[in-house]
């Protein structure tokens, strides 16, 4: 796990290639590279350039704002920050065990999440690029060429990502930025005509979501070793497991895996998290690197998400989805699979996991039940974690004895992936821009490893994959020699010529 | 009985709200008698129970070609009196964008969202913007008091916590400090501390504040969105129908 590519020698006698902005993290990104006179690659560098502030100004607050407030963090998932401060609150309130009528509507609300989230990123977000090839017509190679070309595709994406919202509506009261999980509990429960709602959808949802899988491993392996090697890096993974090694995306313990499958550690309280996970601040990101404590932030940088999980996991509980994680498993012919692409397959298969937890739940009458909060001995420090749509995601509060947040830790998904996503950049630049000329479609292979983590950094690519791109090619005197703009429309141009 | 009550209200004074005739009690305000017969006035202050303030100024009517509280003029035979007009109405959305501004109200992660007169007005009077730049005032969150919660930050002045801890409650624990636009809530007790104060979770102050500045503790989010009180139903409709809300 070298950090080879992270910094060049002699920066200063470099070219400089700025793609600004790659994306914002609600906010902004940008990838630089330093190039020599024949294009080599010396250095390449994601940078996320946004502040955010969120734990600092939450600091003062009453604790059961908490849930509420910074979900705003997101307008993706904000169901992953409401539920992780929902969890971390329960601690400051004493409630060890939900109610089962609030623990199932929670993980209703979650996998409702995480199914339309998964969707959205797969269909809207990344098919254009699978279906169509990465650097195929710009004009097309967006979710208006998929529904023109393949609509029965654009539709199922659709379809499934309107019932991960209904789910998120009848659980939250809202599609975005809902109220639904309170301390100790939650704040609603389903009407017999809200289930009913959605089972009626609950079936043709499972098996979207199945052809769904079906599509991306015809896509992978159609061009196997193409997309096995894109991007490709080996790194630790970290996610939730349940008490029996299966993959738990509300609850459970962490485990972490070096990059040949090795345990690092197991079943990890996370309430605990600090004495196992740190982060780095480096000068040039205001995204924070962490790192697997005991193995230093040299060895020690993991990746977290889909991929990470489906290959942590011993198995999943619900068995359409745990047929396809073994034949998912299979292709690494008994070694991790770190392929960035991959990651798409194994959100797929999480996407199912997900449309059978959502079936399962809807005919357990426990979500019909009124007992919807408990409380206890109340205490001063809480954490949350949850698997968000794009990985583990952490929540730390602590609050003095006026009920006021005096501290805030959040280490969102696409931090812990931070590492992740840089190698996986410097592995495109080094495959594809090494010694050839900038292009539109170097560009986008850019973007592909990006996008395959599905980051925060995605909320631009959210949009539609209308991802504006300006990138300024410079002399080692720091003059201008080429500047390239990918419009919102896709149509690049030379600004020079 | 028809016959009788319509003697009866013949009998009475009355006025002209914006061309209807209103029957109205000796001592009734215009606001009182516009409340009795269903008619809706833009108010914040303002609360049936309490005797009026005139502070806010959203209630602010033409009378006879002159603006006048509402809620503190008393009514008279023969008034012609303006309230649902565009100008009154501009005037006042003008005056809730500045409340908006000279506070921090934040209705996204607000518990009283929902809940609140100052949003349900703002929807009503289709304020689309603060329009005004915010003041970000510095203003303290005091949490000192085990079972309610004193968010400064929300306090719109109205003082109906003030004259419900004197008239109600019998206490004295809210009044206003400091001057025009450093008017604060402060509190009774030297500390300056609400848990200093012989507030009590019970009292009707801690009931009636229209906004997200007093609350009880530990109870934020309860009532699921949908069933809040202005979900479905306008500032107008609550407070001309079963309850002042």
């Amino acid at each position: 796990m070298s950090f080879e590519l992270e910094t060049a020698k002699e920066p200063e006698k470099l070219k400089r290639v700025v793609i600004e902005p790659v994306s914002r993290v609600e906010g902004h990104g940008k990838v630089t590279i330093l190039l020599d006179d024949e294009n080599r690659v010396h250095q390449v560098r994601l940078h996320i350039v946004e502040f955010r502030g969120f734990e600092k100004f939450i600091q003062g607050r009453p604790y059961w704002e908490a849930p509420v407030m910074v979900q705003r963090l997101c307008g993706i998932c904000p169901v992953s920050h409401h539920l992780a401060a929902a969890k971390a609150i329960d601690q400051l309130v004493g409630a060890k065990h939900l109610t089962p009528t609030a623990e199932k509507l929670r993980r209703l609300m979650h996998y409702g999440q995480v199914l339309q989230s998964h969707a959205l990123h797969f269909f809207h977000l990344a098919s254009p690029d699978l279906l169509f090839g990465f650097d195929s017509d710009v004009a097309k190679r967006n979710i208006v060429g998929v529904a023109a070309a393949y609509p029965e595709i654009a539709k199922q994406g659709v379809f499934l990502r309107k019932f991960g919202q209904e789910v998120i509506r009848m659980t939250a009261g809202k599609r975005v930025h809902g109220t639904g999980a309170i301390p100790g509990g939650m704040n609603k429960n389903l009407s017999r005509e809200e289930r009913d709602a959605l089972l009626k959808d609950i079936y043709p949802v499972v098996a979207a979501s199945r052809e769904a899988v079906a599509l991306i491993k015809k896509v992978y392996t159609g061009n196997l070793a193409f997309h096995s090697t894109f991007g490709y890096f080996k790194s630790n993974t970290l996610g939730l497991v349940g008490p029996d090694g299966a993959l738990d995306l509300y609850h459970g313990g962490l485990r972490a895996k070096d990059a040949s499958g090795e345990t690092v550690f197991d079943h990890v309280d996370y309430s605990r998290y600090s004495d196992y996970i740190n982060e780095e601040v480096k000068n040039w990101s205001y995204m924070k690197f962490p790192f697997i404590l005991s193995l230093g932030s040299e060895e020690g940088w993991y990746k977290v998400g889909p991929l990470a999980r489906v290959v942590n996991c011993d198995s999943i509980s619900t068995p359409l989805a745990e047929v396809e994680r073994r034949e998912f498993v299979a292709y690494g012919g008994g070694f991790p699979i770190h392929s960035p692409l991959a990651y798409h397959w194994a959100r797929m298969i999480e996407m199912l996991h997900c449309a059978e937890s959502i079936k399962d739940i809807l005919h357990d009458d426990d979500v019909l039940g009124d007992d919807l909060v408990v409380q206890g001995e109340r205490a001063l420090e809480g954490v949350g974690v949850i698997e968000a749509p794009r990985g583990t995601l952490f929540h730390h509060y602590r609050i003095d004895e006026n009920d006021l947040i005096t501290m805030a830790n959040l280490i969102v998904s696409t931090t812990s992936n931070n590492n992740a996503m840089n190698e996986a950049v410097r592995q495109v630049a080094k495959q594809y821009l090494d010694g050839h000329q900038v292009s539109e479609g170097l560009l986008n292979h850019i973007e592909v490893a990006i996008r395959a983590f599905d980051p925060c950094l995605s909320c631009a690519t959210h949009a539609l994959g209308k991802m504006p791109l300006m990138l300024e090619l410079l002399d080692c005197e720091g003059r201008l020699l080429d500047r390239v703009y990918k419009a919102a429309d896709g149509s690049v141009a030379s600004l020079m010529s | 009985m028809r016959r009788i009550w319509a003697l009866s209200m013949s009998l009475k004074p009355s006025f002209s709200l914006d061309g209807q005739t209103l029957a109205f009690l000796s001592g009734q305000t215009i606001m009182d008698a516009a409340l009795a017969a269903g008619v809706y006035i833009p108010h914040l202050c303002h609360h049936p129970e309490f005797k009026p303030h005139g502070s806010c100024k959203l209630c602010t009517v033409k009378v006879n070609g002159r603006n006048v509280a509402s809620c503190t003029m008393p009514a008279a035979e023969g008034m012609v009196v303006l309230n649902d007009t565009p100008e009154l109405n501009e005037a006042r959305r003008a005056l809730t964008q500045m409340l908006f501004v000279e506070g921090n109200h934040f209705c996204p992660f607000c518990e009283k969202s929902g809940n609140c007169q100052l949003q349900a007005l703002g929807y009503f009077l289709e304020m689309l913007s603060p329009h005004y730049n915010h003041f970000y005032p510095q203003r303290e969150v005091d949490g000192s008091h085990p079972e309610v919660l004193l968010d400064r930050n929300r306090c719109i002045m109205c003082e109906l916590c003030v004259r419900a801890s004197q008239d109600v409650d019998g206490k004295n624990v809210f009044a206003l400090g400091g001057r025009g636009v450093h008017t604060h809530l402060i509190v009774n007790a030297p500390s300056g501390k609400l848990g200093d104060t012989d507030l009590a979770v019970s009292d009707r102050a801690v009931q009636v504040c229209p906004v997200g500045a007093i609350l009880k503790k530990r109870h934020g989010f309860e009532v699921p969105i949908g069933q809040r009180l202005y979900d479905h139903k306008t500032i107008k409709d609550v407070q001309t129908g079963d309850g002042h809300g």
